[in-house]
């Protein structure tokens, strides 16, 4: 048994060739992916795929947020005014208005302003001819700072406006952006689930993969086991090569979505000129880009992992 | 070295292969296992490098209780065993260098360190100008010598081979034999299974036969000292 002991390298060799062998295993089975391109092109480009459209709706998300905090400033309250106001009182009550902490901009607008701007903006101004007085009331157009620019507060400040004499209702025009926001954070949840069912696509294609690959390389598994070799060995080469079918899964990924953004981000400008805005769409950035090769290492690897773990033990020399 | 105490081995199915068998081996000892095909001359072999488990009885290989070897430490239990195939078990991807090396990686030696043991281990049988082609380049007796080389290129403690020769002709099996004896020389202890009796008759080493899984043709409980 002495000679049995005898026969390992001394322990600081070992520890170094420990390190040796994972440098090894790690290019070896880079080197598998390089000689079997085609295999390894199409199970990267499904790997890719799945990993690109979650990642592109979700910057789809978030720049669709990003938009939509935009007009999120632009949230004003209407402040209607009974018709016994003066026009002196109702600069008056808009100059009381303006006063107000969370008040950036009160705007008054006389009666006969409101019926210039309807017939100007609304295409009925013959019809307003019809008519033999003006049915519209003053109003003033309040815009209230950007701290208070929450759905909240600016529900606050129109109570708070409701309470001032004269004003018989101050309406918020912002329904519609809660709206969006509840269908932004609607599409939320979809992009999670379906990030979700891709990520777990992902781990199984990487775990069949491996499986297919452990299949065909039963023979020189059997023959290592036979001289020795500890599962972590054998273990090794189909981890590492789980990690660079996620590695460059996710890099391909990432240029896909990247190319996306190049392709689109013209169109959208233009939109966003029509809108008057000079958006243009946010890329993932450095922290979103690698958060996206992180997913998609852990994927490959826990991926290899579960085929290796459920493989490489029924694999026994015969 | 090995030590076998009323070992019997039935695989599922019900089929005894081996039946009551004690044997003992001291450490440098050599002896050959003969018997028909079916005789459970392999699957002692395979009891005694772990790659089967016995279904009863006692077996110590050096100096372990391979009944409670657990499962973890088999590797490591291996790494002090040689063992050479009638089919060779080559791996036809890589060189016969790499093949040869297999071992020694697996022990984590370094480059330098396994160039040169490999290099030993295919001059000594006769390979040493073959080692960067391909096993499938060669014949089936140098075949047989890489895998002879691999078998023995970490300076195992134990030496089986099943069924070495069963693929040569004669002068070939006896070159081999040869190479078995040299490496019994040096002190590893050697089990060669065998049904060549013309040839290995003649080594003047001890011949143990199986008969349907029972030790006939040796002494109730065989002892083989060198």
């Amino acid at each position: 048994m002495s000679r049995a002991r005898g026969n390992a390298p001394p322990i600081h060799t070992r520890f170094q060739a420990w390190g040796v062998n994972h440098a090894q295993a790690l290019v070896f089975s880079l080197g598998r992916l390089y000689r079997n391109p085609f295999g390894a092109a199409l199970t990267l480009a499904v790997i890719a795929i799945a990993l690109a459209l979650p990642s592109g709706l979700w910057l789809a998300l978030k720049n669709l947020q990003a938009a939509s905090g935009d007009w999120d400033h632009g949230a004003q309250l209407s402040v209607f005014v009974a018709d016994s106001v003066t026009d002196p009182a109702l600069v008056q009550l808009a100059g009381r208005i303006q006063a107000l902490e969370a008040v950036e901009r009160a705007q008054p607008l006389t009666r006969e302003d409101a019926l210039a701007e309807f017939r100007a903006l609304s295409g009925f101004g013959e019809a307003l001819d019809l008519l033999d007085h003006n049915p519209l009331p003053a109003l003033v157009l309040v815009t209230p700072v950007p701290a208070h620019q929450g759905p909240a507060e600016v529900q606050a400040l129109a109570r708070q406006l409701e309470a001032l004499e004269g004003v018989t209702q101050a309406q918020v025009d912002m329904q519609w952006v809660q709206r969006l926001q509840a269908l932004l954070e609607m599409t939320r949840r979809g992009v999670v689930l379906v990030a979700i069912l891709l990520g777990l696509g992902v781990l199984l294609v990487v775990g069949n993969t491996i499986r297919l690959d452990i299949l065909n390389r039963r023979r020189e598994i059997e023959v290592a086991k036979l001289v020795g070799a500890t599962d972590g060995f054998i273990r090794r080469p189909f981890l590492y090569g789980g990690l660079w079918l996620g590695l460059f899964g996710g890099l391909l990924a990432l240029f896909i979505v990247g190319l996306a953004l190049v392709l689109l981000n013209g169109p959208v400008q233009q939109l966003a000129a029509l809108y008057g805005s000079d958006f243009r769409l946010q890329g993932p950035g450095f922290s979103g880009a690698l958060g996206l090769l992180g997913t998609a290492v852990a994927l490959g690897l826990g991926g290899s992992w579960i085929a290796v773990g459920r493989h490489l033990r029924e694999i026994e020399p015969q | 070295m090995i030590q076998f105490q009323n070992v019997v081995k039935r695989y599922p199915g019900g089929q005894e292969a081996l039946s009551q068998v004690s044997l003992r081996m001291d450490e440098g000892a050599m002896a050959f296992l003969t018997g028909h095909s079916g005789a459970g001359k392999s699957t002692l072999l395979k009891l005694i490098a772990l790659i089967e488990r016995p279904t009863r009885g006692q077996i110590t290989v050096n100096g372990q209780h391979l009944n409670t070897l657990p499962r973890r430490k088999v590797p490591y239990f291996r790494r002090g065993i040689g063992i050479i195939f009638q089919d060779h078990h080559l791996l036809h991807d890589r060189s016969v260098f790499d093949n040869v090396a297999l071992p020694l990686v697996i022990l984590g030696y370094r480059r330098p360190e396994i160039a040169r043991r490999v290099r030993a281990a295919l001059d000594k049988v006769g390979l040493l100008h073959k080692e960067k082609a391909q096993p499938v380049t060669l014949s089936s007796g140098e075949q047989q010598r890489v895998g002879i080389a691999r078998a023995v290129v970490h300076k195992p403690a134990i030496l089986l081979a099943d069924e070495p020769t069963g693929n040569l002709d004669p002068a070939l099996s006896r070159e081999i034999m040869e190479l078995f004896l040299q490496f019994n020389q040096v002190g590893v202890t050697t089990l060669i299974a065998s049904h060549d009796l013309e040839l290995i008759t003649t080594l003047g080493k001890p011949i143990l036969k199986l008969h349907a899984g029972k030790l006939v043709h040796a002494d109730p409980q065989p002892e083989i000292a060198p």
